[in-house]
């Protein structure tokens, strides 16, 4: 036989206790996926449900930075156990780089990945929100193989070519079968509205649950959140 | 010990695959341990032995461990390397033990510097055999 690859086994296992598990994507680059992600997790948590955050922009790891995850750190038991950051449990790739950059290609990444996966212990959660790297690379086409059951909340802001982009990637949602639950448009007159104040309250949850952004996204995602 | 995790896989890929195969018995399973990922020896293996009692088909199975080199070839010069002339400081070697890839932070190309290299060998755990019989 050739070398076989044990990790992929246990993935589902991971995630069996994982009730709703939604992807926050865009195919633009800095539109306000992490942000979105970083709140969107804050604000499930803030109604009572038990929430993950996944970091899965392995070479732009940013929801540490927005949480202010600080000297947090998982707890080893049987495999990674994420610690909780401000009631979320959060695992992120920044744990592990020292503040260094994460330079990978796109073999590497599904590796990291997978690794990743296969050792975290998620336990029961009602919602797992991850926040996907800008595109459809690597990272994202790994996502939706190992988490068949994620929904898409697609962030896009008002921009015509950030919408011609949303337009693409909604087809290719479609073809591939994977459902979108929301559309946020950041930044824009029916979404959620710039917001001068938002970049102050990063690394602060507490700040950040009580900017015009979290309140505006707790709106405008509020069906979907329920409650 | 995250080890557990990891020998978890070992023994669900393996049963998994006896089964693919219609094995009724395994009989040994090879383990390659890559030296990137440091892979604890004693309790990776007891790890095993312990999850394979609960699987039918693996409570007989002996675990053979192969260590396996690290070895790395830069994608920019081309210089082929090995983890010898790198002193780790101690948390970064625990960085990697959790997630390989973030060798790629802490290692460069010691000809160019170059964070673009390429594992080629030893980066972590895989399944190198499955014996059994049927
Ligand atoms: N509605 C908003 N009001 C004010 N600032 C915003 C808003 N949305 C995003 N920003 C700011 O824009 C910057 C980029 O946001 P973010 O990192 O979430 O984008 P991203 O889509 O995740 O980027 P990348 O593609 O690199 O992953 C951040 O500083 C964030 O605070
Ligand atoms: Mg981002
Ligand atoms: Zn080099």
């Amino acid at each position: 036989m050739t070398r076989l690859d044990p990790r992929p086994s246990v993935i589902a296992d991971r995630l069996k206790k994982v009730k709703k598990i939604t992807a926050v994507t865009g195919w633009k680059g800095g539109i306000g996926k992490s942000v979105t992600a970083s709140a969107l997790a804050l604000l499930l948590n803030e109604k009572g449900h038990k929430t993950g955050l996944l970091d899965l922009d392995l070479t732009g790891a940013s929801c540490h930075f927005i949480l202010g995850s600080g000297k947090a750190f998982p707890r080893e038991d049987m495999g990674l156990i994420p610690p909780f950051v401000h009631g979320v449990k959060f695992m992120s790739i920044s744990f592990f780089s020292k503040g260094q950059g994460v330079p990978l290609r796109g073999a590497n990444v599904t590796d990291a990945i997978i690794e990743m996966l296969a050792v975290t212990l998620w336990g029961e959660l009602d919602h797992l929100v991850i926040d996907m790297p800008p595109g459809i690379g690597d990272a994202a086409l790994d996502a939706l193989k190992f988490f068949p059951k994620a929904r898409i909340l697609a962030v896009t802001t008002p921009s015509p070519v950030a919408r011609d982009v949303l337009r693409r990637s909604l087809a290719v949602y479609k073809a591939m079968k994977v459902p979108v639950a929301g559309l946020v448009e950041n930044m824009g007159p029916k979404g959620v509205a710039y917001d001068p104040r938002l970049d102050a309250a990063l690394g602060d949850p507490e700040k950040l649950l009580k900017t015009a952004f979290a309140r505006r996204l707790e709106k405008v995602t509020r069906k979907f959140i329920g409650g | 010990m995250h080890e557990w995790a990891l020998a978890e896989s070992v023994i669900k890929a393996a049963a998994e695959h006896a089964a693919e195969q219609k094995m009724k018995r395994v009989s040994e399973v090879a383990v390659v341990f890559g030296e990137l990922q440091a892979i604890d020896k004693e309790i990776f293996p007891f790890a095993m032995k312990e999850l394979a009692k609960k699987h039918p088909l693996m409570s007989a199975a002996k675990f053979r461990i192969i260590d396996e080199p690290a070895a790395f070839r830069c994608r920019a010069c081309s210089e082929e390397f090995d983890l010898k002339r790198f002193r780790k400081e101690s948390d970064e070697a625990e960085f990697i033990h959790f997630v390989p890839e973030m060798a790629h932070s802490f290692i460069k190309c010691p000809s160019c510097k170059s964070p673009d290299f390429e594992i080629t060998a030893g980066r972590g755990v895989y399944i190198k055999h499955i014996k059994g019989s049927k």
